[in-house]
């Protein structure tokens, strides 16, 4: 676990976020996520889904019952933006941006997750440069 | 370039260009992941151009969804405008299309099939469209659950296509970096389609997806028992190939999994 994350599980889940999470969420995304139906199509198109400790669906379903500990998951920062569930939810969720709206909490707190110290230099040469630009987009406020 | 002029097309270089910024913006109030993005778009208005063929398939879509998102809303291109006060304003005019797109629709390729001198025949190619060029939707260059554009340049080309229900999914894009593990797995899933129907090897079009299957798949075999990843190629490579362009740009030696052997043996080098 990289040290970020250990300070991020330090913090007092309550002071992360200050309203109903779905009220935040539909702010900053424009999703409403009372509109899930639970249906898991997202959840069974998602590449990640075995890294997760949180389904997207389970995601969402923690969003609606204002369970502040969604923001502890591992899901959120796993999430490679890929759009698959967006694509597919049958009550056109973009769920993508419901992921960024979770991150955004976060890291607007200051709250950021990244680290590259794990890399060698010949990867650090070879990997594409666009990598390192999305990971840091995502990852940092 | 050297494609275009063997298809008888002329694309001038840009310029002025500079990083796209990779994912655009998913939030309503943000702006500032389009900036980049909006930039060079008004570098194409400055050199007197309204339309822009792009190389990455990142880059396609951003500056796709970018686009979209200006033109659609007047606030955010004025805001937007208003902030780059030492550039000029962007008037929302350019077109963003792929350099697959342009293969399509202004080359054709019935032009292309017609100009191949070494067709790849006996290849057996997975064609890998990862998810930037598909989804979303709006931005699409082909149908998002079944697209057909590499498939249908392989047949021009010569080669023959292995369909795998896999070639939609995501690469693992940037978690190469920080799940490394999670990507080679992933490219090892991803391949393994291809190689159970027979795939001598796979075509794709975006760099971050090559060095995730290439580079990452090689090292799955470490991980996965058994496993055995198969050379990548770009869409270019394989057209330059054909078309009988000179091999050295192609730079085959870089790559993790030799790709060499299998052109040998196929009789296409």
């Amino acid at each position: 676990m990289s040290t970020t994350s250990k300070k991020r599980k330090e913090i007092k889940i309550l002071e992360k976020s200050d309203g109903k999470l779905a009220d935040e969420i539909l702010e900053l995304s424009g999703e409403n996520v009372y509109g899930c139906y639970q249906c898991g199509t997202c959840s069974s198109g998602c590449p990640f889904i075995e890294e997760m400790d949180l389904t997207p669906d389970e995601v969402i379903r923690f969003a609606v019952l204002d369970k502040k500990e969604v923001l502890e998951s591992k899901t959120i920062w796993l999430c490679a933006s890929c759009y698959t569930c967006a694509e597919r939810c049958p009550r056109d969720l973009n769920i993508t941006k419901i992921m960024e709206a979770l991150r955004q909490i976060l890291l607007r707190k200051n709250i950021d997750e990244t680290q590259i110290t794990e890399l060698t230099d010949e990867e650090k040469k070879k990997i594409p440069q666009l990598a390192f630009v999305c990971l840091f987009r995502k990852n940092i406020g | 370039m050297a494609i275009t002029e063997a298809l008888g097309h002329k694309l001038i270089e840009m310029e002025k260009w500079n990083c796209c910024g990779v994912v655009a913006s998913l939030t309503s109030d943000d702006l500032m992941h389009h900036l980049a993005s909006i930039r060079n778009l008004i570098h194409v208005q400055d050199e007197g151009e309204d339309k822009v063929v792009v190389l990455c398939d990142m880059c396609t879509n951003t500056l796709k969804q970018t686009n979209l998102r200006v033109t659609e809303s007047q606030d955010d291109l004025e805001t937007l405008n208003e902030f780059m006060d030492k550039e000029n304003e962007y008037k929302g005019n350019v077109t963003v299309i792929h350099f697959l797109e342009f293969l399509r629709d202004e080359v054709g390729f019935d032009v292309i099939k017609k100009k191949v001198k070494r067709p790849l025949k006996g290849l057996r190619i997975m064609p890998y469209y990862g998810c930037m060029l598909l989804r979303p939707a709006e931005v699409a260059i082909d149908d998002p659950e079944e697209p057909r554009i590499l498939a249908d340049l392989i047949k021009a080309l010569g080669g023959e296509v292995v369909d795998t229900p896999y070639k939609i999914e995501c690469c693992g894009s940037y978690h190469t970096i920080d799940q490394k593990d999670v990507t080679s797995k992933r490219a090892g899933k991803i391949s393994t389609f291809g190689v159970d129907r027979g795939a001598d090897c796979i075509m794709l079009s975006c760099p971050l997806c090559k060095y995730n299957l290439d580079t990452r798949g090689k090292e799955a075999e470490s991980l996965i028992d058994g496993y055995h990843q198969i050379p990548v190629f770009y869409y270019t490579q394989l057209i330059a190939l054909a078309l009988g362009l000179d091999m050295e740009p192609l730079d085959l030696e870089g790559h993790a999994v030799d790709p060499i052997k299998i052109l040998k043996e196929r009789g296409i080098v």
